[in-house]
C-alpha cells in the first residue's frame, strides 16, 4: 500500500461517521419528508398510497397559502431592504469615530442577544391597540390599528387573495428589523473597517467630496457584504415562524401568516401529514432558490 | 505506532456511532419496561393552574387507594394541548404508547386513536363499575363506536354559555337575551350607550367558530347541529345560510381589536365593565373569580341564545392503548377515575363539573351547581370549536373559514368552504 492510499482511508474513515449521520438525519429525513408529501396521509392513520401533485394542487388553490406566499414576499423584500439599509447607515454613522463608540455598537448589537419569541411577546404588547404606544400617540390623534389591521395597500386581487402589501405585516417587520439590524450594522462596520484610509485619502486629494467617496469608493467595496446580508436575511425571513407564532399567530384573514406557520398547523393541529410535509418541501425550494446561487457563486470564486 | 493510534481511534468513533443507535433502541425498551414495572404513566397536557391542582389531587386518591402502584405525572405544557397531542401521535406511531392519556370525546377520540386501531374497548369495565347507571347516555356515546365504549369522562366543561357583567346589564336595563335577535337589540341599546356589547378575543380563532356553533345549535338543534357534521345535512340548508348571517350582524358588534386578543383578554374586557358579554366556555368562570368577581352579583351567565335546555359538552377523556403490559394496573386507575370519590377530587379543583350525575353538590361552587343541574336534565351535543362534533382537520378547516368571514363577511363563499370541509374529512 502505498502511503497515499493510507492517508485517502484515514480521511475517509474520519469522515465517514459525519456523512452516515447527515446523509440519514438531513438527506434521508428530506427524502421522506419528499415521499409523504406525495402520499394520502392526512389523518392518524398513515397511508403511503401514492396521490401525485394533489397536495400540492390543493396548496396553490388554498385561500390561506395564496395569502402566505404574498405575506414571505413582502415579508422578505421589506425586511432584508430595511435591515440592509440601517444597517448600512447606522454603521457609517459610528464609522465617524464619535466618542463611547462600543457602547453604541452594544446598544444596537443587544437586540441579537434575544430570542425570536422574547422579542415577539414585547412588541405584541408595544403594538397592541388598546396599550403601548398607541395610548401616546392617541394624544397626538392618531390611533393605527397595528397588526389587527387587515386592510391591505394598493391591494389588487389575484387569485382568491388580495395582492399587495397587509399593514398588519408592517408591525411585524418592524421587530425583526429591530432584532436584526445590529448583525448588519456589525457586518458593515467590520466592512468598512476593512476599506484602507489610503483610498480615502486619494480621492479627498482629488478633490471628490465626501459624498462621492461614499458612493463611489465605500459603496462599491461593500457590495459583498450586502450580498451577505441578503442571504442570511433571506433564509431567516424565509422560515421565520418563532416570531410570527409568539407576536400575532395567523392573524384576522391570515395577513400575517407565513408558511411554517401553517405547516405546523396542518401538521400538529390538523394531523394532515401530507399536506405539512407539501409546504415543508416548498419552503425548502424557496430557500434553495436563494442559498443554491450563492453557494454556486462561492465555489467559482475560490 | 501512529497507525495503532488512528486504528483505536477509528473504533472508538464507530463504538460511539453504534452506542448511539443502540441506545435508542434500548431506551424504547426501558419506555415499555417503565410502565410494566408497576407504574402508570399518565399524559396529559394539565400543567398549570386549577388543572395541575385538580391532577395532582385525583392522584393523591388514586395512591391512596393503592399504594403499591407508581404514578408518574407525563404532562406535557403549551399551546393548549397542541405540543401534548403532537408529542402523543409520536409515540403512539413509534409503539410507544402512554399508559393512557388525555382526549377530548367525540371525534377526537373516535375518528382519531379509535378509527387508528390504537385503542382497547372498556365495555367490561363499565358493567363492573355499573357506569351505564350514572354516565349520561349521550355522554357514553360520544366516547363509543359500535357497541364498544373506549374511555372513562373525567370532566365536562359547557360550550354555550353567555357570560355577562351584572352592572353593565343593570346600568342599561336588561337581561340576557333568550332568541338571536333579541340579542341583536340588546347589542344595539347597548352600543348606542358606548358600551361594548359582545367581547371576542380570536387570535387564536377557535373563541369566533364558538359563536358560530352557538348560532348554528340555535337554529338547527342539537340533532340536526351533529347531522351537519356528519354530512347529512348541507350548508346550503336554509338555516345555515341564516346562521351565517346572524353571525355575520353579529360580528359587528364585538370589539375593534379581537384579533389582538386571547380568549381571557376577552373575558377581562366584561370584567372590566368595557363589555357586556362574552361567549366562551364554562372555563371562563375561573377567570371571573380568579379576577375576584362574585358570581351571580358581579357577573351573571346565561345559556347562549336560543341554546336553553341543551347542553353543548366539552369532555376530557381518558382511555386504555393497546400495546402496553401494565392493562390491569391501567384499568385500577381508570376505575378511580370513573369513581365518585376520583370526580369530585379532581373537577372541584379544575373548576369543571363532574361526567357522573351522582356526585356530591356540596364541593361546588355556585355556578357549578347551577350547570350540574343543568347537565342532568338538558339534551347534550358534541362541541365543533373543540374537536367532539369532527375530525381534527375538519376543525382546522372550520377555524379557518371563520377566519376568513369574520373579515371578508362573505356569506356564500363561506357556506361553500364549510361544505368543503366537511366533505374532504367524511370522504
Amino acid at each position: 500500500m502505498s502511503k497515499l492510499s493510507t492517508d485517502r482511508l484515514w480521511s475517509l474513515a474520519f469522515i465517514l461517521p459525519s456523512i452516515l449521520l447527515v446523509g440519514i438525519f438531513i438527506y434521508g429525513f428530506i427524502s421522506w419528508t419528499g415521499y409523504v408529501s406525495l402520499s394520502n396521509w392526512h389523518s392518524l392513520i398513515p397511508d403511503y398510497s401514492f396521490s401525485g401533485l394533489s397536495n400540492y394542487a390543493q396548496l396553490f388553490k388554498d385561500f390561506r397559502f395564496q395569502a402566505d406566499i404574498r405575506n414571505t414576499l413582502f415579508f422578505t423584500i421589506l425586511f432584508i431592504a430595511a435591515v440592509a439599509f440601517i444597517g448600512q447607515l447606522l454603521a457609517v454613522l459610528i464609522d465617524q469615530h464619535i466618542r463611547a463608540e462600543s457602547l453604541f455598537r452594544n446598544i444596537f448589537l443587544f437586540p441579537m442577544a434575544l430570542s425570536f419569541v422574547v422579542t415577539g411577546v414585547v412588541w405584541q404588547w408595544l403594538l397592541n391597540p388598546s396599550t403601548g404606544v398607541n395610548l401616546l400617540l392617541e394624544k397626538f390623534g392618531i390611533s393605527p390599528m397595528w397588526y389587527v389591521s387587515t386592510n391591505v395597500l394598493a391591494g389588487f386581487p389575484v387569485g382568491k387573495i388580495e395582492f399587495g402589501v397587509p399593514v398588519a405585516l408592517i408591525a411585524v417587520i418592524i421587530a425583526a428589523v429591530w432584532q436584526m439590524t445590529g448583525f448588519s450594522l456589525a457586518m458593515y462596520l467590520a466592512g468598512l473597517r476593512g476599506i484602507p484610509e489610503e483610498l480615502k485619502e486619494a480621492a479627498r486629494m482629488d478633490g471628490a467630496s465626501e459624498a462621492t467617496i461614499y458612493f463611489k469608493i465605500i459603496m462599491p467595496q461593500l457590495r459583498a457584504i450586502t450580498m451577505s446580508v441578503i442571504i442570511i436575511m433571506a433564509h431567516i425571513s424565509l422560515k421565520i415562524f418563532d416570531l410570527i407564532y409568539a407576536m400575532t399567530g395567523p392573524g384576522a384573514n391570515f395577513v400575517t401568516d407565513v408558511p411554517a406557520l401553517y405547516m405546523f398547523e396542518k401538521t400538529f393541529r390538523a394531523n394532515d401529514y401530507a399536506g405539512g410535509a407539501a409546504i415543508s418541501i416548498l419552503l425548502l425550494v424557496s430557500v434553495a432558490i436563494f442559498i443554491i446561487p450563492y453557494l454556486l457563486m462561492n465555489r467559482r470564486e475560490d | 505506532m501512529k497507525r495503532k493510534s488512528f486504528y483505536v481511534l477509528f473504533v472508538a468513533l464507530l463504538l460511539i456511532v453504534l452506542g448511539a443507535c443502540s441506545n435508542s433502541s434500548s431506551s424504547d425498551d426501558g419506555g415499555e419496561s417503565a410502565s410494566g414495572d408497576g407504574k402508570i404513566e399518565l399524559f396529559s397536557w394539565w400543567t398549570a393552574g386549577g388543572e395541575a391542582d385538580g391532577l395532582d389531587a385525583l392522584i393523591e386518591q388514586f395512591k391512596e387507594e393503592h399504594p403499591d402502584i407508581e404514578v408518574e405525572n407525563a404532562a406535557v405544557a403549551g399551546g393548549a394541548g397542541t405540543n401534548a397531542k403532537a408529542v402523543l401521535a409520536n409515540r403512539m406511531q413509534g409503539g410507544d404508547p402512554p399508559s393512557t392519556f388525555q382526549v377530548h370525546g367525540g371525534d377526537e377520540l373516535l375518528a382519531g386513536w379509535v378509527a387508528a386501531d390504537k385503542m382497547q374497548p372498556l365495555n367490561d369495565l363499565y358493567e363492573e363499575n355499573n357506569w351505564s347507571e350514572v354516565f349520561p347516555q349521550e355522554l357514553i356515546d360520544m366516547v363509543s363506536k359500535d357497541d364498544n365504549i373506549y374511555a372513562v369522562p373525567v370532566d365536562i366543561h359547557r360550550g354555550n354559555v353567555v357570560f355577562f357583567n351584572s352592572k353593565v346589564f343593570e346600568d342599561n336595563g336588561i337581561e340576557a337575551p333568550t332568541t338571536w335577535d333579541e340579542f341583536l337589540d340588546v347589542a344595539d341599546q347597548l352600543e348606542s350607550n358606548g358600551v361594548t356589547p359582545l367581547a371576542l378575543g380570536d387570535k387564536n380563532v377557535w373563541p369566533a367558530t364558538m359563536i358560530f356553533e352557538n348560532i348554528l345549535l340555535a337554529n338547527l338543534g342539537a340533532d340536526d347541529f351533529d347531522k351537519l357534521w356528519d354530512g347529512e345535512i348541507g350548508f346550503d340548508d336554509e338555516r345555515v345560510v341564516q346562521s351565517a348571517e346572524t353571525f355575520k350582524e353579529v360580528l359587528n358588534y364585538v370589539n375593534d381589536d379581537h384579533s389582538a386578543r386571547a380568549w381571557q383578554d376577552a373575558s377581562q374586557l366584561v370584567s372590566d365593565g368595557e363589555a357586556a358579554m362574552n361567549i366562551m366556555g364554562d372555563w371562563a368562570n375561573g377567570y371571573y373569580l380568579s379576577q375576584d368577581l362574585k358570581p351571580n352579583e358581579d357577573y351573571g351567565w346565561a345559556a347562549t341564545p336560543g341554546s336553553e335546555g341543551t347542553f353543548m359538552v366539552i369532555t376530557d377523556t381518558f382511555g386504555l392503548p393497546k400495546d402496553i403490559n401494565n392493562e390491569d394496573q391501567v384499568k385500577e386507575f381508570l376505575t378511580v377515575l370513573g369513581s365518585k370519590e376520583g370526580q369530585d377530587a379532581f373537577n372541584p379543583m379544575k373548576g369543571s363539573i363532574p361526567a357522573r350525575t351522582d356526585t356530591d353538590l356540596s364541593n361546588y361552587g355556585e355556578y357549578a351547581t347551577d350547570t350540574i343541574k343543568d347537565f342532568k336534565d338538558a339534551s347534550l351535543v358534541a362541541s365543533l370549536a373543540h374537536g367532539s362534533a369532527a375530525p381534527e382537520q375538519v376543525v382546522t378547516q372550520v377555524n379557518q373559514a371563520v377566519n376568513i368571514f369574520v373579515t371578508q363577511k362573505d356569506v356564500d363563499q363561506f357556506t361553500t368552504s364549510l361544505q368543503d370541509a366537511v366533505d374532504a374529512g367524511t370522504e
